[in-house]
């Protein structure tokens, strides 16, 4: 088992180093193999009517004009063991894990997506309990009484849930519930929660919601066809010929087969949502990961979208790795040496 | 469902009368278990032979009462030990499920929880009906392992179901149904899945524990080697019906259904030449919601002619030819047992 894990980690360290090398080149190499120059990249970084010499300053700054590979171990040893950088007249120490500047406000940039971690998490955090408590019970009273008026509306909700994009339900309960009715605070009001907790649950409730909504309706469609999947297999048959009762039939042999796989499907959701819930958090304002990474792209602030590149991966690399490590605490048959 | 008048408990241990299964689909009614009748005596053995979808795995299951509470109409009269089932309350044959019939499943890979251990799933049969500590359940699982012939079974008792062989799957799956003692043990296909060294062992021990319980036992199979080791009779279903029922020395040495003559027809045998050809049945089980008119078999029986066209407009009744030996053919017994004597006996014996 430590074995496994030893391995798995190393994995996901490589793994790691291939998405950087992959988002570098998404950035750099391909601009400059489709002929983009040193110059021609700096200057949209130093201002709209910049001059030659400035635009040759920020190619100095910047590095640009070194080989690519020189360019990708700066960013990468940034990265693992901190980077000092000259910002102009002074000069600044960026620690590990140093992601550089934001182009628009000069701030650090880990230390920016620490600040909008929070929020993220919040969201993410309170919308995965709703989602797994709502879809698996859902789908799993379904599928017990399939067939049913009350499957079948379980079902069409949950094919709507699916289909309606985040930005039109999350907009819809906005301005039902907190425009016109005014149970819920608009958008834009997120606070801390060691600011006020109380503050922070009413500006949640609506995104809480929305996100899970759509995840809740995907995990009660999933739920749904692995119960009835579990229900046919010749170990249910096997359980009911024991004798024992329908409802043990169901909480310790099915759920048990069923909810694994939904287990490991809901640690990747969770990984990638604290990546950044892009559009829950656009729609309502939230200060998360997910708002920052869109500002700074309609910015043009390459270090910030870099940063929060990297933070999802690390988050959705780290989720693959929890998940595989506890498949096999779960599923005894992937005990692996 | 009530009992009809006039029916009284039967003397055999188990009785099945007029049985029906029938499971209503969109296409139609599926007729899988169609009038199906016998009796059984404590330490007896009853082979149910037939091809796929013959209603051989129904009929047992329906004796279990899995099918109760299921969209499956059931009639018709299951006795077991004084007691009507099919008339009977789920939650009561559920009691009985498990510690007065037990079941042994084909392919024990997929009929075991592949997250539960071996020992817990044997643990969990015992507790259902045992209000014993896990302790005692477990020293009790241990020996039901030892008495199949797990070697070290204090310690595989821990393993999952994909750390056995095959042939110790199928051994801790009967520990498994004999953890309460049954008194009614079914077995479907037991030796399907294994290998034929291992299906000999089996055999063999299913014989040892059943005299050791003097349990019934109904064994399903297709396999006529498997009914010729174990029965005492043999009852043959065709399309959801018994075609032929009587001692296994009916079945194997005066047969006198075609489709038996078929089945033997078909079964490869050491001491035939190997260039013998086998003797297939022509064509494929009826579909048992268009079961064909008449005789369910006469698309497929090489002496529908033979009848003077009664095999397409009228169904045959099962009767007894002598002795308990039924079959369900509207040839004359005479005829049939002279066919059997000079054109199928010389032809499974030639070589």
């Amino acid at each position: 088992m430590v074995a496994f894990i030893v391995r798995r980690v190393i994995a996901a360290v490589l793994m790691l180093a291939v998405v950087s090398a992959a988002t570098f080149a998404i950035f750099f190499l391909i601009p400059r193999a489709l002929g983009q120059t040193p110059e021609g990249m700096a200057s949209r970084y130093v201002g709209r009517d910049a001059t030659p010499e400035a635009i040759q300053g920020a190619v100095k700054r910047l590095h640009l004009d070194d080989p690519l590979i020189v360019q990708y171990g700066r960013f990468a040893k940034g990265i693992v063991a901190g980077e000092d950088y000259s910002l102009g007249p002074r000069k600044a120490e960026c620690p590990a894990p140093c992601f550089g500047y934001s182009f628009n406000n000069n701030q650090p940039v880990w230390p920016t997506l620490l600040d909008r971690l929070p929020a993220t998490m919040s969201l993410a955090a309170g919308a995965a309990i709703l989602w797994l408590i709502a879809g698996v019970s859902i789908g799993i009273v379904s599928a017990l009484r399939r067939g049913t008026a009350l499957d079948r509306a379980a079902m069409t909700v949950a094919l709507a849930g699916v289909s309606l994009p985040i930005y039109f339900t999350g907009l819809v309960s906005l301005s039902v519930f907190a425009y016109t009715l005014g149970i819920f605070p608009g958008g834009g009001t997120y606070t801390g929660i060691s600011e006020n907790p109380v503050a922070w649950f009413q500006a949640l409730v609506l995104p809480w919601i929305t996100l899970a909504f759509l995840y809740a309706a995907l995990y009660a469609r999933l739920t749904r066809a692995g119960m009835l999947e579990t229900m046919g297999e010749d170990y249910i048959r096997t359980a009911r010929a024991k004798g024992l009762k329908e409802s043990t039939v169901v909480t310790k042999h099915a759920l048990r087969a069923t909810l694994t796989p939904i287990l490991t499907i809901f640690g990747l959701d969770v990984g990638l949502l604290l990546g950044g819930a892009v559009l829950t958090e656009s729609t309502f304002s939230i200060p998360g990961v997910g708002k920052l990474v869109i500002d700074a792209i309609r910015g043009n602030d390459l270090p910030v979208v870099l940063g929060v590149t990297m933070f999802a991966a690390f988050f959705i690399v780290l989720a693959n790795l929890i998940v595989d490590i506890l498949y096999a605490v779960v599923d005894p048959r992937v005990r692996l040496s | 469902m009530t009992t009809a008048p006039g029916s009284s408990a039967p003397d055999s241990f188990l009785e099945l009368r007029d049985l029906r299964i029938h499971f209503p689909t969109e296409d139609g009614v599926v007729k899988s278990v169609d009038g199906l009748s016998f009796k059984l005596d404590r330490g007896k053995t009853l082979g149910i032979v037939g091809e796929s979808g013959s209603g051989k795995s129904v009929t047992s299951l329906g004796i279990l009462g899995l099918h109760k509470g299921g969209r499956a109409k059931i009639s018709g009269e299951i006795w077991l030990d004084g007691e009507e089932l099919v008339g009977a309350s789920v939650d009561h044959v559920r009691t009985l499920r498990g510690k007065k019939m037990a079941m042994i499943f084909q392919d024990p890979l997929s009929s075991m929880h592949p997250y539960y251990t071996v020992g817990a799933q044997i643990i969990e049969a015992y507790r259902i009906h045992h209000k014993v500590s896990k302790q005692v359940a477990r020293k009790h699982a241990i020996d039901m392992l030892g008495r199949v012939g797990i070697p070290q079974p204090d310690k595989r008792v821990d393993s999952y179901p994909h750390e056995f062989s095959g042939g110790m799957r199928q051994r801790a799956m009967i520990a498994m149904a004999l953890s309460c003692d049954p008194e009614l043990l079914i077995a479907d296909e037991p030796t399907t899945a294994l290998d034929v060294t291992v299906q000999a062992q089996i055999l063999d021990l299913m014989l040892d524990l059943q005299r050791e319980f003097n349990s019934a036992l109904i064994v399903i199979t297709h396999d006529l080697g498997v009914v010729a080791e174990l029965s005492d009779d043999i009852l043959v279903m065709y399309g959801g019906r018994c075609v032929e029922y009587g001692s296994a020395e009916d079945i194997f040495y005066r047969p006198e259904h075609p489709y038996t003559w078929g089945l033997l027809g078909s079964m490869p045998r050491l001491d035939r030449e190997p260039t013998d050809r086998l003797m297939p049945i022509k064509g494929s089980p009826p579909s048992l919601i268009n079961v064909p008119s008449g005789c369910a078999f006469n698309p497929r029986c090489a002496y529908e002619g033979r009848t003077g066209g009664k095999a397409t407009t009228e169904v045959p009744q099962l009767a007894e030819t002598e002795g308990g030996h039924l079959v369900r053919c509207h040839m004359p017994p005479a005829e049939r047992r002279a066919i059997w004597e000079n054109e199928i006996k010389p032809m499974l014996e030639s070589t």
